[in-house]
Parts: structure tokens; sequence; C-alpha cells
């Protein structure tokens, strides 16, 4: 075990070391990591120019949703987010070089094209989380608290289980391009607003149905001490750590049967 | 090193590889970025339907923004023209091809870039011609699948003048071409960079929002957006075939805003040309 971690501690440090060796490039890329979520915010607040409230919420109440989105999304994107590169793996037939080699496919892939600049937007996720939180005017309680830290651990756990699940099609679907994007980046953008704006089969689709719902609506409702516009209940945001382990479960088997199922493209 | 034409002198032979004539030569390119493009039908799909996700996501929070409003439009645009907004957005993404090409960078790394430097054409004209190509196929499969399926979940905005059409099509041809001269920029970046993911990350994350593709520009102060519809190309790409689509403002403003695409195409290009230049003067070709 030892000796495996000491593996892939010398694959990450030699992937850092070798981005890094590109210096302007990979400064302006740390630039970039920091203005992402300023642009994310700013395209909130530009809606809010427009409208005074979305779907019956303020612009800091739509910033808490937004604050636990973007934790969660940056914690998983930094931890298991390079999975999506698995496509190009898969395509050019670089897979077999990564099941000959005696480590887990998935730790190898994971150590293989990790990047730590993805890092930086995890602090400025939780800076807006919570500065969000005191404009909205959150009533600390110890309940709250708890659904405040583990908000975005468990959207993390979420997030993580969608990119590995999204990549699996990658094994079936050889040339699937951006198609994981829509569940993941798509997912993100989702949840970043409160569900009630969304209607029809999209919202059932991507709030129940996938779990989004789960990830920053339900917990932001708690924490702002709302009703639910939709009608469920108060209790419904303690589901979301069920929804996340039930989310990871499910990547878990996926990537599994998909690894199992590999045929190479033989190029 | 220098571009050197491989062929008799560009006044008096005007005949490139094969027969053709120069210009001739750079519609057999572009028809061949068509074909090439045409055959990726497992990404368009993919991309089709990833556009169409994120069409829905920014339709239902437009149109969420246009109802809590008290007049019920939002920065002068009605629900109607939103939802196609949001529609032919994402539908424009795949013809102006906003991310996603790398293969200029790819070469500078690899040094394959060496061989673009022999055609008989300049390599700005060449890689815009097979763009354009691009562009072609894009406009047939990635355009019009999202803005079908829009038109089923939500009331569309039904351009009203007859003129609208050809403007638009002028818009889109101009938007391409502001699109491919940005990232032909970017790319351009490695030859001093060698990486170009730096520059890549930057333009991935200002192009969306600048460009219009979030948001509507008109939603943001007058000022700011004037600002970036001058001082920057981001709105040429996506904002301004927009506007003229869902019909802003009145004909002399449309006019206005596919001039000043104009401008800014014209301006990228020379300075894609301009930087070519500077690049092959730099350029080493490494290894072998």
């Amino acid at each position: 075990m030892a000796e495996r971690l000491a593996i892939y501690r010398r694959l990450i440090g030699a992937q850092v070391r070798g981005q890094a060796s590109y210096r302007a490039s990979f400064i302006l890329d740390l630039v970039g990591q920091l203005v992402a979520p300023a642009i994310d915010v700013l395209a909130i607040l530009a809606v809010f120019r427009v409208a005074r409230t979305l779907g019956g919420f303020t612009a800091p109440e739509v910033l808490v949703m937004f604050g636990i989105t973007a934790t969660a999304f940056a914690l998983a994107d930094t931890t298991v987010g390079n999975i999506e590169k698995i496509r190009e793996y898969v395509r050019r037939g670089l897979l077999d070089a990564v099941l000959v080699r005696p480590l887990s496919v998935l730790g190898q892939l994971l150590a293989l094209d990790f990047t730590t600049r993805r890092a930086t937007r995890i602090l400025l996720g939780a800076a807006i989380f919570v500065a969000a939180c005191a404009r909205a005017g959150v009533d600390w309680t110890p309940a709250r608290i708890a659904v405040a830290v583990l908000a975005p651990l468990w959207g993390a756990v979420f997030f993580g289980s969608v990119f590995i699940g999204a990549a699996t099609v990658a094994f079936f679907w050889i040339d699937s391009g951006e198609f994981a994007n829509g569940f993941t980046y798509g997912g993100r953008d989702f949840t970043s607003y409160p569900i009630n704006v969304y209607s029809g089969v999209f919202r059932r689709l991507f709030a129940y149905s996938l779990g989004f719902a789960f990830v920053a609506y339900y917990p932001a409702l708690t924490l702002l001490g709302r009703p639910d516009p939709l009608g469920l209940p108060g209790w419904i945001a303690w589901v979301s750590p069920l929804v996340s382990l039930a989310a990871a479960l499910f990547a878990a088997l996926a990537w599994r049967f998909g690894v199992r199922h590999y045929r190479s493209t033989g190029s | 090193m220098r571009w050197v034409p491989a062929t008799a002198s560009p006044r008096t032979g005007q005949l490139g590889r094969g027969g053709y004539s120069r210009p001739r030569l750079l519609i057999v390119v572009a028809w061949a970025g068509f074909r090439r493009y045409s055959t990726y039908r497992q990404a368009t799909v993919a991309s089709v339907f990833t556009n169409t996700v994120f069409a829905f996501l920014r339709c239902y929070v437009l149109l969420a923004a246009a109802a809590a409003t008290r007049t019920g439009s939002a920065a002068g645009y009605t629900p109607a023209q939103l939802a196609l907004y949001c529609w032919a957005s994402q539908g424009l993404i795949g013809v102006v091809m906003l991310w996603g090409w790398n293969e200029l960078s790819d070469r500078i790394r690899s040094g394959d870039v060496v061989s673009d430097l022999l055609r008989p054409t300049h390599p700005v004209a060449t890689y815009l011609a097979i763009d354009l190509g691009r562009a072609g196929i894009g406009a047939l499969l990635r355009f019009g699948v999202p803005i079908a399926i829009g038109a089923i979940f939500f009331p569309l905005y039904v351009p009203q003048s007859l003129a609208t059409y050809p403007l638009f099509v002028i818009s889109v041809l101009c938007a391409v071409m502001v699109s491919f001269g940005c990232r032909f920029l970017v790319n351009a970046s490695s030859y001093w960079l060698l990486d170009s993911r730096g520059v890549t990350t930057i333009w991935l994350f200002c192009s969306a929002v600048l460009a219009g593709l979030v948001f509507p520009l008109h939603f943001l102060p007058g000022w700011l957006t004037w600002t970036l519809w001058v001082g920057t190309p981001f709105p040429s790409i996506l904002q301004a075939p927009l506007d003229v689509l869902v019909e802003r403002g009145d004909l002399g403003y449309r006019i206005g805003v596919i001039t000043g695409q104009a401008a800014w195409a014209a301006v990228v290009l020379a300075l894609a040309v301009l930087v070519q230049r500077r690049a092959e003067r730099k350029l080493v070709i490494q290894g072998g």
C-alpha cells in the first residue's frame, strides 16, 4: 500500500513539475482559474440587474446555492475532474498501456493528468459561499452549521460520481466528445440556480432523476430557513448525503462495468 | 525563417500545386474542411446533445428573469426573443467554433507546422479556408437541430422582416472570421510559450461570457456593454449575429452591428498575419 502511494506521489509530482516548467503558461493558467469563478458570479449579478428576484429568490440567496455548488464542484474537479480525458485515452488506444500496468486504472488516469491549478477554485468557492451566507442573513444554528460544512463535501462526492459516471460512456461510445460535459458542467450550472426556475421534463430529469436538486438547492433552503416552493418537506435536505452515496455507488459499478467491457480501438 | 511562396511569383504565375489558381486552391481547401468535419458524426451528435442541455438551462433562467420584471421583458428582449437568443446561441457555438481548436498549437509543439510554411498559400489563409468549410457543415448540422428542439419546448421568436435572413448570414460569416482570428492568435501563442494551455484557459472563460453566451450583454450597464462591443472582439462572435437574428433595434442598428463585426474581422485577421510573420522569424523547429 505504502509502496503504491509512493508511486502515485511520484506520478503526481512529475505532472506538477512538468506543467510548471512552462512558466508563463502555468501562471496564465492560475490567473484563469481565479478569473473563472469571478465571471460566474458576475453572470449571476448581471441577471439580477435585470430582475429583482429569480424564482422568488434574491441575489444573495441564489449566491448561497452558487457558493455550495462552486465549492463542491471545485473539490470534485480537483480530485477526479481530469477523468474527462479518458475519451482521448480510449480514442487513441492509450488505455491499453494503462490496463497492463499493475496499478488501478482509475488511480492511474487521475494521477497522470493531475493539476494543482484547479485547487485555487475551492478556496474562492468557499469564500463566495461564506460571503453569500452573511449577505443573505443566515440565522446560524448547530444544524445549519452542520449543513453549511457538509453540503459542499457531499456535493463534491456527488459531482465526483457524475464525473466518473459520465466518463464511463467513453468506453462504449468511442467519439463521445462533449457528451459528458452536458452532465458535469451542465449539472454545475443547473445547481447554481434555484430549481423552481426550471420546469417540465427538464427539471424532472436533472433535479430528481439525476439528483442534482440535492446538491445545493435543498441544503440552501435549510440554511435560509425557507420552505420549498415546490412543496417538498423541510427534512428533505438530510436526504442529500444518501443521494451522494447512491451516486457514488452507481458510478463505481458503472466504472467497473466499463473497464471490463473495454474493447481497444486497435490504434 | 520566412514564408516563401513555393510556386511562381504571386503576380505572374498565379498557379498553385496541381495547377489550381490560388483562389481556386483555397476553395478546394475549404471544401476539404467541409468534408473533413462532416465525418465526425459521433462527436457532432455529442456536441448537439450538450448544446441542447445548456440551451434548456440558460433559457429557463433568462425566462425566469424576464418573468420577474414589471414589463415582462428583460433589457428590451421579449420572452420569445430571449428563447430564440438562447437556442440560437447554443447552435452558433458549433458554427463559430468557440472552443476546442488546438490544431495549430499542437502542430507548433510537434514541429509539424513547418509543412504549413511550405504550402503555396499563406498559413492564415489556408487555416481560414479550412475553418470556413468547417463552419459550413457546422451551420448545416449543429445550428438546425437545437433550434428545432427549442421550437418544440418554447415559443421562439420568428424574425418578421425578410431582410433579417440575408443579414444574419452575413453576420454569421463575419462572426466565424472573428472567432477564427481570435483562435488563431490563442494558438499562435504557442510559438512563444510552447504550451498554450494558459492562454486557452483564459480564452475559454472570457469568451463565453463576453461573447454573450451566458446572458445577453445588454443586461450589463450601457457603458460597459458598449466598451466591450467596441473595445473587444468577443461581442462580434455571438452577441452581434444574435441581435441581428432576434431583430433588436431598427435596421440601422443591425447594419451598424454588422459593420462593427466586419471591422473586428479585419483587425483580428490582420493581427493574425502580423503575428504569423513575427513567429516565422522566430520559429525554431525542434526535434526531427
